[in-house]
């Protein structure tokens, strides 16, 4: 983790972080690139998938992160069922040597929508082997409660379908995932620009978790920094307390005075 | 996929001859550039780095040997 903790620390499983941005690494096309848009998004946890070894790559992707001060926040990517998750993200606990997992549980190939009840499976079984959880969920506040349920350190609802860039399609889901919440909620999926992370902060998510945005971007490391920004904006946002919206106009410049009345 | 009789191993998806008595720790160290940030599976279940060094790699045993990809 990074050095310097803010005033107002996204606190994970009794953990300060240095920033509410977490960084997903797919899609990254060098690890220059990757390197600039982590520095450049401030991130405190990059994910990082677990793959059988590639003998030809050289670069060490964990190495790089771990380099910059961030934390490796392994992820059970592909993973379809819970067997497959528990089995990934033990095998991960034992490659980085971190018990903290993204746990992702895909139920259908087109959308990459979370499988629920896989999901919560496995959950459940991670929580009572020591793992730190952090579930990959939809959308519905019945099922991060569920999640929240058996002992997870944070839920993640998505916005949108992974790589979607289509933003948060249903606010006021998120908004009921946040009212009921005990556990820090990040937003993960469905991220297409800096807007859709300041809504996902306004809204009163805890943090933001983006890839594809950053990664696919024609300048990662200017998108990277302009999370960074939106995040700091929404979250400050948040904590300001918006106005109430209102159906017609109310001036705010005052009645009385105005000349000839 | 399981391997045949003959003393050979699946080691991620694919067939591999062994000597015997080969360890988790001789089969990372021949496939691997460097064991740092590798985790190893036998049939299934987790073996502890700790245990590297004094776990033989059975004979038809299916192994996985997964680092970090960019993901997620």
């Amino acid at each position: 983790m990074a050095a310097e903790t803010p005033a107002d620390p996204l606190v994970v499983a009794g953990t300060a972080l240095s920033s509410r941005v977490l960084l997903g690494t797919g899609g990254m096309t060098s690890p220059d690139s990757l390197r600039r848009a982590l520095v450049a998004s401030g991130a405190a946890l990059a994910t990082v998938a677990v793959r059988r070894v590639d003998p030809t790559t050289r670069h060490s992707l964990v190495e790089l992160i771990e380099g910059l001060g961030v934390g490796v926040l392994p992820n059970t990517a592909g993973c379809s069922t819970a067997a497959e998750a528990v089995l990934t993200a033990r095998l991960a606990r034992e490659a980085f040597d971190t018990a903290w997992v993204k746990l992702e549980v895909i139920g259908d190939d087109r959308t990459l929508l979370p499988d629920p009840l896989e999901l919560v499976a496995a959950a459940e079984q991670l929580v009572a082997d020591g793992f730190v959880v952090l579930p990959y969920c939809g959308d519905d506040p019945v099922v991060a409660r569920r999640l929240e349920q058996v002992g997870c350190a944070a839920v993640m609802p998505l916005g949108a379908p992974i790589g979607t860039g289509l933003g948060i399609r249903n606010p006021h889901n998120i908004e009921l995932i946040v009212e009921q919440a005990g556990v820090p909620v990040v937003l993960d999926a469905g991220i297409g620009t800096a807007s859709d992370a300041c809504v996902a902060m306004e809204l009163g998510c805890d943090a933001v978790l983006v890839a594809s945005a950053v990664t696919r971007a024609e300048d990662p490391e200017g998108m990277a920094g302009a999370m960074r920004d939106a995040v700091a904006a929404g979250r400050a946002a948040r904590l300001a307390g918006r106005i109430t919206r209102r159906f017609h106009a109310e001036a705010s410049s005052p009645a009385a005075g105005r000349i000839g009345r | 996929m399981s391997a045949a009789g003959d003393g050979a191993v699946v080691v991620n998806g694919t067939r591999r001859r062994l000597v015997p008595g080969t360890t988790v720790a001789g089969l990372v160290a021949e496939v691997c550039p460097s064991p740092r940030g590798v985790a190893v599976a036998v049939g299934g279940e987790v073996v502890p780095r700790s245990a590297w060094d004094r776990t033989p790699v059975p004979p038809g045993a299916e192994v996985e040997i997964v680092t970090a990809a960019a993901g997620g």
